[in-house]
Protein backbone atom coordinates (compact mmCIF):
# COMPACT_ATOMS: atom_id res chain seq x y z
CA UNK A 1 0.00 0.00 0.00
CA UNK A 2 1.29 3.40 -0.90
CA UNK A 3 0.90 6.22 1.43
CA UNK A 4 0.98 9.65 -0.07
CA UNK A 5 0.67 12.79 1.82
CA UNK A 6 -2.77 14.22 1.54
CA UNK A 7 -2.92 17.79 0.54
CA UNK A 8 -5.95 19.98 0.60
CA UNK A 9 -6.52 20.69 -3.06
CA UNK A 10 -7.59 24.28 -2.56
CA UNK A 11 -4.33 24.97 -0.77
CA UNK A 12 -2.06 24.22 -3.66
CA UNK A 13 -3.39 25.77 -6.80
CA UNK A 14 -6.40 27.88 -6.13
CA UNK A 15 -5.56 31.49 -6.37
CA UNK A 16 -8.63 33.66 -6.69
CA UNK A 17 -6.72 36.38 -8.46
CA UNK A 18 -5.52 34.23 -11.33
CA UNK A 19 -9.04 32.93 -11.83
CA UNK A 20 -10.41 36.40 -11.78
CA UNK A 21 -7.95 37.61 -14.37
CA UNK A 22 -8.63 34.70 -16.68
CA UNK A 23 -12.34 35.39 -16.36
CA UNK A 24 -11.62 38.95 -17.32
CA UNK A 25 -9.71 37.79 -20.37
CA UNK A 26 -12.62 35.59 -21.37
CA UNK A 27 -15.00 38.50 -21.16
CA UNK A 28 -12.67 40.75 -23.11
CA UNK A 29 -12.36 38.11 -25.78
CA UNK A 30 -16.13 37.89 -25.98
CA UNK A 31 -16.39 41.55 -26.89
CA UNK A 32 -13.65 41.42 -29.49
CA UNK A 33 -15.22 38.43 -31.20
CA UNK A 34 -17.29 39.23 -34.28
CA UNK A 35 -20.93 38.45 -33.62
CA UNK A 36 -21.30 35.95 -36.43
CA UNK A 37 -18.29 33.97 -35.28
CA UNK A 38 -19.81 33.86 -31.84
CA UNK A 39 -23.13 32.49 -33.03
CA UNK A 40 -21.31 29.94 -35.17
CA UNK A 41 -19.16 28.91 -32.24
CA UNK A 42 -22.08 28.46 -29.89
CA UNK A 43 -24.44 26.85 -32.37
CA UNK A 44 -23.39 23.24 -31.73
CA UNK A 45 -24.20 23.67 -28.06
CA UNK A 46 -27.66 24.96 -28.63
CA UNK A 47 -30.25 22.42 -29.50
CA UNK A 48 -32.51 25.09 -30.96
CA UNK A 49 -32.74 26.47 -34.41
CA UNK A 50 -31.35 29.90 -35.28
CA UNK A 51 -32.56 30.89 -38.71
CA UNK A 52 -30.24 33.31 -40.52
CA UNK A 53 -31.46 36.89 -40.36
CA UNK A 54 -30.33 39.81 -42.53
CA UNK A 55 -31.13 43.46 -42.00
CA UNK A 56 -30.86 46.08 -44.71
CA UNK A 57 -31.69 49.73 -44.85
CA UNK A 58 -32.28 52.40 -47.41
CA UNK A 59 -33.53 55.95 -47.15
CA UNK A 60 -37.10 55.08 -46.21
CA UNK A 61 -37.16 51.52 -44.96
CA UNK A 62 -35.51 48.90 -42.86
CA UNK A 63 -35.85 45.49 -44.47
CA UNK A 64 -35.43 42.29 -42.55
CA UNK A 65 -35.01 38.95 -44.26
CA UNK A 66 -35.12 35.63 -42.47
CA UNK A 67 -34.46 32.21 -43.94
CA UNK A 68 -37.35 30.05 -42.86
CA UNK A 69 -37.73 27.36 -45.48
CA UNK A 70 -40.73 25.09 -45.49
CA UNK A 71 -43.08 26.77 -43.05
CA UNK A 72 -46.69 27.82 -43.19
CA UNK A 73 -47.22 31.55 -42.85
CA UNK A 74 -49.53 30.90 -39.89
CA UNK A 75 -46.65 29.30 -38.01
CA UNK A 76 -44.55 32.46 -37.99
CA UNK A 77 -45.08 35.20 -35.40
CA UNK A 78 -43.70 38.68 -35.76
CA UNK A 79 -43.97 41.22 -33.00
CA UNK A 80 -42.62 44.70 -32.53
CA UNK A 81 -42.30 46.21 -29.13
CA UNK A 82 -40.26 49.26 -28.11
CA UNK A 83 -38.07 49.12 -31.21
CA UNK A 84 -37.32 45.44 -30.68
CA UNK A 85 -38.49 43.03 -33.32
CA UNK A 86 -39.09 39.40 -32.40
CA UNK A 87 -39.59 36.55 -34.82
CA UNK A 88 -40.73 33.27 -33.45
CA UNK A 89 -42.42 30.12 -34.58
CA UNK A 90 -42.31 26.43 -34.66
CA UNK A 91 -41.59 24.01 -37.43
CA UNK A 92 -43.39 20.74 -36.98
CA UNK A 93 -42.48 17.42 -38.47
CA UNK A 94 -44.41 16.43 -41.53
CA UNK A 95 -47.05 13.85 -40.52
CA UNK A 96 -46.78 12.41 -44.03
CA UNK A 97 -43.47 10.77 -43.16
CA UNK A 98 -44.24 9.85 -39.57
CA UNK A 99 -43.91 6.12 -40.06
CA UNK A 100 -41.22 6.28 -42.73
CA UNK A 101 -37.66 5.41 -41.92
CA UNK A 102 -35.37 8.43 -41.87
CA UNK A 103 -32.06 7.89 -43.67
CA UNK A 104 -30.89 11.42 -43.03
CA UNK A 105 -32.35 14.16 -40.95
CA UNK A 106 -30.35 17.34 -41.07
CA UNK A 107 -33.23 19.79 -41.03
CA UNK A 108 -34.11 21.39 -37.75
CA UNK A 109 -37.49 20.92 -36.21
CA UNK A 110 -38.95 22.76 -33.31
CA UNK A 111 -39.20 26.24 -31.93
CA UNK A 112 -37.08 29.20 -32.84
CA UNK A 113 -36.92 32.77 -31.70
CA UNK A 114 -34.84 35.66 -32.95
CA UNK A 115 -34.86 39.10 -31.38
CA UNK A 116 -33.35 42.16 -32.97
CA UNK A 117 -33.06 45.70 -31.70
CA UNK A 118 -33.87 47.91 -34.66
CA UNK A 119 -31.27 50.59 -35.36
CA UNK A 120 -33.83 53.31 -36.03
CA UNK A 121 -37.38 54.25 -35.17
CA UNK A 122 -40.03 52.68 -37.35
CA UNK A 123 -43.66 53.33 -38.05
CA UNK A 124 -45.27 50.28 -36.45
CA UNK A 125 -48.57 50.87 -38.26
CA UNK A 126 -47.06 50.46 -41.70
CA UNK A 127 -44.96 47.32 -41.24
CA UNK A 128 -45.55 44.75 -43.97
CA UNK A 129 -44.43 41.14 -44.11
CA UNK A 130 -44.35 38.66 -46.98
CA UNK A 131 -43.30 35.05 -47.12
CA UNK A 132 -42.02 33.73 -50.43
CA UNK A 133 -39.63 30.95 -51.46
CA UNK A 134 -38.96 30.20 -47.81
CA UNK A 135 -37.78 33.73 -47.07
CA UNK A 136 -39.69 35.99 -44.73
CA UNK A 137 -39.31 39.64 -45.67
CA UNK A 138 -40.43 42.33 -43.24
CA UNK A 139 -40.42 45.89 -44.51
CA UNK A 140 -40.40 48.43 -41.72
CA UNK A 141 -40.86 52.02 -42.88
CA UNK A 142 -38.73 54.42 -40.90
CA UNK A 143 -40.55 56.90 -38.73
CA UNK A 144 -40.56 60.45 -40.05
CA UNK A 145 -38.21 61.67 -37.34
CA UNK A 146 -35.66 58.94 -38.17
CA UNK A 147 -35.40 59.81 -41.86
CA UNK A 148 -32.45 61.86 -43.03
CA UNK A 149 -33.43 65.45 -43.59
CA UNK A 150 -31.95 68.12 -45.68
CA UNK A 151 -31.76 71.35 -43.77
CA UNK A 152 -32.05 74.47 -45.73
CA UNK A 153 -29.70 77.31 -45.01
CA UNK A 154 -31.14 80.75 -45.11
CA UNK A 155 -28.65 83.27 -46.36
CA UNK A 156 -29.10 86.81 -45.29
CA UNK B 1 -18.15 15.25 -53.02
CA UNK B 2 -20.78 12.59 -53.15
CA UNK B 3 -23.27 11.43 -50.60
CA UNK B 4 -24.92 8.13 -50.89
CA UNK B 5 -28.61 8.52 -50.52
CA UNK B 6 -28.99 5.80 -47.99
CA UNK B 7 -25.88 6.00 -45.85
CA UNK B 8 -26.50 7.28 -42.34
CA UNK B 9 -23.18 9.14 -42.30
CA UNK B 10 -23.53 12.88 -41.90
CA UNK B 11 -21.39 15.14 -43.99
CA UNK B 12 -19.38 17.61 -42.08
CA UNK B 13 -18.43 19.83 -44.98
CA UNK B 14 -21.15 22.39 -45.12
CA UNK B 15 -19.56 24.50 -47.79
CA UNK B 16 -18.38 22.99 -51.00
CA UNK B 17 -15.78 24.43 -53.23
CA UNK B 18 -15.79 23.67 -56.87
CA UNK B 19 -12.60 24.07 -58.81
CA UNK B 20 -12.30 24.01 -62.53
CA UNK B 21 -14.44 26.60 -64.26
CA UNK B 22 -13.59 29.42 -61.90
CA UNK B 23 -13.63 28.94 -58.19
CA UNK B 24 -17.05 29.12 -56.70
CA UNK B 25 -18.28 28.46 -53.24
CA UNK B 26 -21.56 26.69 -52.75
CA UNK B 27 -23.61 26.07 -49.70
CA UNK B 28 -24.54 22.53 -48.90
CA UNK B 29 -28.29 22.40 -48.34
CA UNK B 30 -29.56 20.48 -45.33
CA UNK B 31 -31.55 17.45 -46.38
CA UNK B 32 -33.94 14.97 -44.90
CA UNK B 33 -34.29 11.63 -46.60
CA UNK B 34 -37.08 9.22 -45.80
CA UNK B 35 -37.57 5.73 -47.02
CA UNK B 36 -41.11 4.52 -47.52
CA UNK B 37 -42.28 1.22 -48.90
CA UNK B 38 -42.22 2.32 -52.53
CA UNK B 39 -39.83 5.22 -52.70
CA UNK B 40 -37.26 7.51 -51.19
CA UNK B 41 -38.24 11.07 -50.46
CA UNK B 42 -35.55 13.74 -50.34
CA UNK B 43 -36.25 17.20 -48.94
CA UNK B 44 -33.57 19.84 -49.41
CA UNK B 45 -33.66 23.27 -47.78
CA UNK B 46 -32.91 26.00 -50.27
CA UNK B 47 -34.37 29.24 -48.95
CA UNK B 48 -34.54 31.93 -51.60
CA UNK B 49 -34.58 29.52 -54.52
CA UNK B 50 -37.65 29.27 -56.70
CA UNK B 51 -38.58 26.83 -59.44
CA UNK B 52 -36.66 28.73 -62.10
CA UNK B 53 -33.44 28.73 -60.10
CA UNK B 54 -33.35 24.97 -59.78
CA UNK B 55 -31.12 22.72 -61.77
CA UNK B 56 -31.39 18.99 -61.21
CA UNK B 57 -29.18 16.77 -63.30
CA UNK B 58 -28.71 13.06 -63.38
CA UNK B 59 -25.51 11.66 -64.77
CA UNK B 60 -25.10 7.95 -64.37
CA UNK B 61 -25.87 7.46 -60.72
CA UNK B 62 -24.91 10.97 -59.66
CA UNK B 63 -27.79 13.26 -58.90
CA UNK B 64 -26.74 16.90 -58.71
CA UNK B 65 -28.95 19.48 -57.08
CA UNK B 66 -28.14 23.12 -57.76
CA UNK B 67 -30.24 26.01 -56.49
CA UNK B 68 -29.57 29.54 -57.67
CA UNK B 69 -30.81 32.28 -55.42
CA UNK B 70 -32.04 35.47 -56.90
CA UNK B 71 -29.69 38.13 -55.68
CA UNK B 72 -31.40 40.98 -53.93
CA UNK B 73 -31.25 44.45 -55.35
CA UNK B 74 -27.99 46.11 -54.47
CA UNK B 75 -29.64 49.38 -53.60
CA UNK B 76 -30.01 48.73 -49.92
CA UNK B 77 -27.23 48.90 -47.41
CA UNK B 78 -26.71 45.77 -45.33
CA UNK B 79 -26.57 46.49 -41.60
CA UNK B 80 -26.42 42.97 -40.33
CA UNK B 81 -25.92 39.85 -42.34
CA UNK B 82 -26.01 36.20 -41.38
CA UNK B 83 -27.08 34.58 -44.62
CA UNK B 84 -24.33 33.61 -47.01
CA UNK B 85 -24.48 35.05 -50.49
CA UNK B 86 -23.93 31.78 -52.30
CA UNK B 87 -25.89 29.27 -54.31
CA UNK B 88 -26.69 25.76 -53.18
CA UNK B 89 -25.20 22.58 -54.54
CA UNK B 90 -25.08 18.99 -53.43
CA UNK B 91 -24.42 15.71 -55.19
CA UNK B 92 -25.98 12.41 -54.22
CA UNK B 93 -25.02 9.00 -55.42
CA UNK B 94 -28.18 7.09 -56.17
CA UNK B 95 -28.74 3.52 -55.32
CA UNK B 96 -28.91 1.42 -58.51
CA UNK B 97 -32.18 0.01 -57.22
CA UNK B 98 -33.97 3.30 -57.93
CA UNK B 99 -36.04 3.84 -61.01
CA UNK B 100 -34.35 6.98 -62.29
CA UNK B 101 -36.86 7.49 -65.08
CA UNK B 102 -39.64 8.20 -62.62
CA UNK B 103 -38.03 10.84 -60.39
CA UNK B 104 -40.24 13.83 -59.85
CA UNK B 105 -39.51 17.10 -58.12
CA UNK B 106 -41.51 19.90 -56.58
CA UNK B 107 -40.56 23.15 -54.93
CA UNK B 108 -42.50 24.84 -52.16
CA UNK B 109 -41.38 27.68 -49.88
CA UNK B 110 -37.70 26.95 -50.30
CA UNK B 111 -37.99 23.21 -49.88
CA UNK B 112 -37.18 20.99 -52.81
CA UNK B 113 -38.95 17.64 -52.55
CA UNK B 114 -37.75 14.80 -54.73
CA UNK B 115 -39.62 11.58 -55.08
CA UNK B 116 -37.35 8.72 -56.04
CA UNK B 117 -39.33 5.55 -56.69
CA UNK B 118 -37.76 2.20 -56.09
CA UNK B 119 -37.50 -0.06 -59.10
CA UNK B 120 -40.24 -2.64 -59.37
CA UNK B 121 -37.81 -5.49 -58.95
CA UNK B 122 -36.64 -4.44 -55.48
CA UNK B 123 -40.04 -3.72 -54.01
CA UNK B 124 -41.12 -6.23 -51.41
CA UNK B 125 -43.72 -8.60 -52.77
CA UNK B 126 -45.37 -11.75 -51.79
CA UNK B 127 -44.67 -14.90 -53.66
CA UNK B 128 -47.62 -17.13 -53.99
CA UNK B 129 -47.17 -20.77 -53.36
CA UNK B 130 -48.73 -22.61 -56.22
Amino acid sequence: MNVTRWQRPEFTSWNPLTHLSSLREEIDRLFEFPLTALTEATQPFLSGWLPAVDLFQDKDNLTLKAELPGMQKEEIDISLHDGVLTLSGERKSDPKYEGAQACRSERFLGRFQRTLALPSLVDAEKVKATYKDGILTVVLPKAEEAKPKQIEINAK
Amino acid sequence: MKNTLTSPRKDQDQVLKENGSGERTYLCPAVNIFETKDNFVLEAEMPGVNKDGLEITLEGNALTLVGHRNEGSGETEPIYRESKPAHFRRVFELDPALDTTKINASMDQGILTLNLPKAERVKPRKIQVG
